[in-house]
């Protein structure tokens, strides 16, 4: 299985899997602003951590760009007014991607506003303390842009006795049909380096590795010539494998470092930030506005109109796939990547920080036909891919016997972050991924319980 | 627009994507290596080959249809294990094993050795191994009987033993052997040659099937590139062949250094009798052998010396059989004791 291993140039982790990439769809297509939807809906728990609390209150007029929520702690965000408009409601309940209702700002589009951002202040970064860099980092409401929706500013301040030394810039966008980060680095080039060096001087990090996987040559060159001599910045090329942009594994692939067990990756001195992220913090910051818009790629054999989108955070999913042309059979959307995003149960689901594509499949898909279920063969074809080195047969038999305890005790079944390799290899087609989260949730009421 | 947004959307957990390749591929493919060794088989042998691979096959596809109907479940025959199964018992018995003891084989592997346990993925021990050491105990004059190859006639004649009655005494083939074999066949497989006799046969011919054994061991080049192709495909784990080899020469080396007329060289030990099927097919099926990257080294290791150990010093003439069967009885306790060591443990343990 690992023969080939042995010959290959780019640096890489062990295991994975190699998905067909369907990026070709939307990679060569360059961002596009999608017009504004009628209306806006700002759920108010988008991120990790808590709520933002509404600053604003039911038929007040917002301007793009303006706050119209704080912060609710230290691990949250404020929203900013993605629309000049109308503010209709502050604790309407909306349907979101991860399943539960939750409260949101709903903001009418001015159709006739030029949807112009007057608001900001251009700032000097250069005269700005570590602290108050945090603190306009946290002010922009910005979270990680490749999917988790962290709050960033969280990141920048390592816990007490531990330090960061090294910047990884995620750019290997190793989900498939995705292609938002591709096109960023490659038309927001300045913006990126300019977020990252910011980061850099906030975090105090010696050196910044931008990683990227090499069936984006092109972006690497391109960061490449921007970059100066000696600089304290570099781009590595890294192999294409899922999940090459799970931070662990790239920490592994650049470094060659392994995060402790159940830790994070500040403990060995690193903090890992997405490309698009960056460049959003690189045009953001230096003009003190907050995140309004985001790209996400509409993608997949469901839609006629696919490509990257720069979108309003807030733009509900129907009239999204409206204009991207979605078609009449499509029965599955997806919203993050086909490997680890999530089904959305209803089309009102508004795009949110987090969500960096929609994928869009169709009935007919092979994919999407209904397999039967095998009993497990015990092949190990989902230890050969697990990449945290698992054993994903062992934890599912456990699961279907309900020894739920004995999977987090023996089996480390919370080093799984849920990247799905061993549902897509396995033969038997056994929803591996799935036993695992139900796990996860039972060990956790469990727990819950008797604390 | 309006209206089309109307429409079902299905919700689904991810990955949202799927490898194409299914365990039905996979057993079918399994076949597919098995199929030219078949073929070899009836080349040499005839008749008798054939009919005996077709027993087989009858017969463990209606046990596995019975067993499933008496508990409940659906019909299982669809995913093609029950044929690899089928096949490699036939594989493994004589030429002229008499037919209704090849019915009981195939009726003790599926039903023994596979159903009893809950059907594939379930079962402990390679089912068609279990089925050939059933009939080896029961019937062990009739296992023993080796046939010549490239008879004239095999084609439309049957080994006179072949059809012998069920519960009759078995049927003498020495007369019929006299007739149709050449001059200097003895009956004798080459390890039983070189373990009495201390004659030791040719390479080729152990390369090219031109000796005496079981229907479809005597050829191991082809069965050597059969496994290649499942190997090549991925279907097959390269690494318990490779390791069975490597056990093998561990032990039959230093041996045939110290005393090379008592003792076969790790070449020999490799080409004859049924190590290069049972390492390519037998050891390398899934269910039953570990799952971990050294427990599959282990395990390899482990069934390379244990043939080797029953050749030459147990009173068997060929050990494959054995040696495989206790490696599967072994291979849960090998794959405790070699659970990977995850991503990030060392460190938190030296930590704390």
């Amino acid at each position: 299985m690992g023969l080939f291993n042995l010959f290959r140039r780019t640096k890489t982790f062990k295991h994975g899997v190699h998905p067909m990439a369907h990026k070709e769809q939307t990679a060569h297509l360059a961002i596009k602003r999608l017009p504004f939807a009628p209306k806006m809906v700002i759920p108010l728990a988008q991120h990790i951590g808590a709520p933002a609390v509404p600053l604003v209150k039911p038929g007040q007029e917002v301007v793009r760009g303006e706050p119209i929520a704080e912060a609710g702690g230290f691990v949250s965000v404020p929203m900013h007014a993605p629309v000049t408009g109308i503010v209709r409601s502050i604790d309407q309940l909306v349907p979101t991607a991860a399943g539960p209702k939750t409260p949101a700002i709903i903001i009418e589009t001015y159709e006739a506003s030029r949807q112009e951002v007057l608001y900001g202040l251009e700032q000097d970064l250069e005269s700005l303390s570590r602290e108050a860099l945090i603190e306009a980092v946290q002010a922009s409401g910005m979270v990680g842009l490749g999917g988790a929706a962290f709050p960033s500013h969280v990141k920048l301040l390592p816990p007490e006795g531990k330090s960061i030394d090294t910047l990884i810039i995620n750019g290997c966008e190793c989900e498939p049909y995705l292609t938002c980060d591709h096109r960023v680095m490659l038309e927001q080039t300045d913006k990126l380096l300019a977020g990252i060096r910011t980061i850099m001087r906030a975090t105090g990090a010696r050196q910044a590795i931008i990683g990227v996987e090499d069936n984006k040559l092109d972006a690497v060159s391109k960061i490449r010539e921007k970059l100066v001599k000696d600089d304290a910045i570099t781009c590595e090329a890294v192999e294409t494998k899922y999940p090459q942009g799970a931070e662990k594994m790239l920490i592994k692939s650049l470094l060659n470092k392994e995060v402790p067990s159940g830790g994070l990756p500040v403990d060995i001195g690193v903090a890992v930030y997405n490309v698009g992220t960056m460049a959003q913090l690189g045009e953001l910051i230096p003009q003190s506005r907050g995140l309004i818009e985001r790209v996400v790629t509409v993608s997949g054999p469901g839609v006629s109109k696919p490509g990257n989108y720069l979108v309003p955070i807030g733009t509900p999913l129907r009239f999204l796939m409206e204009q991207a042309g979605s078609s009449s059979d499509a029965n599955e959307v997806i919203v993050g990547g086909p490997m680890m995003g999530m089904t959305v149960a209803s089309l009102d689901v508004p795009v949110t920080k987090g969500v960096s594509g929609v994928v869009v499949f169709k009935e007919e898909n092979e994919d999407q036909k209904n397999r039967p279920v095998y009993p497990c063969i015990k092949c190990g074809a989902c230890l050969d891919a697990c990449p945290i080195n698992l054993n994903p047969s062992m934890l599912g038999q456990l699961a279907s016997v309900r020894q739920y305890e004995v999977m987090e005790t023996d089996y480390h079944l919370k080093d799984c972050f849920e990247c799905g390799c061993c549902s897509y290899v396995c033969p038997s087609n056994i929803p591996l991924t799935q036993y695992f989260r139900i796990a996860k949730a039972i060990n956790r009421e469990t727990k819950a319980v008797a604390a | 627009m309006s209206k089309k947004q109307k429409k079902v959307v299905e919700i689904r957990t991810s990955p949202h994507l799927k490898k194409a390749i299914s365990v039905e591929q996979i057993m079918r493919n399994v076949v597919y290596a098995l199929l030219p060794v078949c073929g070899w088989s009836v080349f040499q042998f005839g008749i008798s080959a054939f009919a005996l691979i077709l027993v087989t096959t009858l017969t463990c596809i209606l046990t596995e249809s019975l067993f499933c109907k008496l508990s409940g479940r659906p019909n299982s025959v669809g995913d093609y294990s029950v044929v690899i199964t089928a096949l490699l018992l036939a594989l493994t018995l004589p030429p002229g094993f008499p037919l209704w003891m090849a019915v009981v084989a195939g009726f003790i592997a599926i039903g023994l050795g596979k159903s009893l346990f809950g059907g594939l993925g379930f079962n402990v021990m390679n089912p068609a191994l279990i089925g050939r050491a059933f009939v080896q105990a029961a019937f062990p004059v009739a296992i023993t009987t080796w046939t010549p190859g490239f008879v004239t006639g095999r084609f439309v004649e049957f080994i006179p033993s072949s059809l012998a009655l069920p519960f009759m005494s078995p049927v003498n083939t020495d007369v019929w052997v006299k007739q149709h074999a050449l001059d200097g066949f003895t009956g004798a497989t080459p390890l039983a040659l070189q373990k009495f006799e201390h004659v030791t046969v040719d390479t080729i011919d152990l390369l090219t099937g031109m000796v005496a054994g079981s229907a479809g061991e005597t050829s191991a080049l082809l069965i050597f590139v059969c496994g290649l192709y499942l190997a090549f495909r991925k279907m097959m784990d390269w690494r318990i062949p490779l390791s069975i080899f490597v056990g093998v020469t561990l032990i039959s080396l230093p041996l045939y250094l110290m005393n090379s007329t008592l003792y076969p060289s790790p070449l020999f030990m490799m080409l004859s009798g049924g190590l290069m099927l049972g390492a390519m097919f037998m050891a390398t099926d899934m269910v039953v052998s570990p799952m971990t990257a050294k427990g599959v080294w282990l395990y390899g290791l482990v069934i390379g010396l244990l043939t080797v150990l029953i050749r030459l010093f147990g009173g068997l003439t060929e050990g494959v059989m054995y040696a495989i069967l206790v490696a599967n009885a072994l291979s849960p306790l090998i794959a405790s004791v070699t659970q990977p060591k995850i991503y990030g443990a060392q460190k938190q343990e030296a930590e704390s």
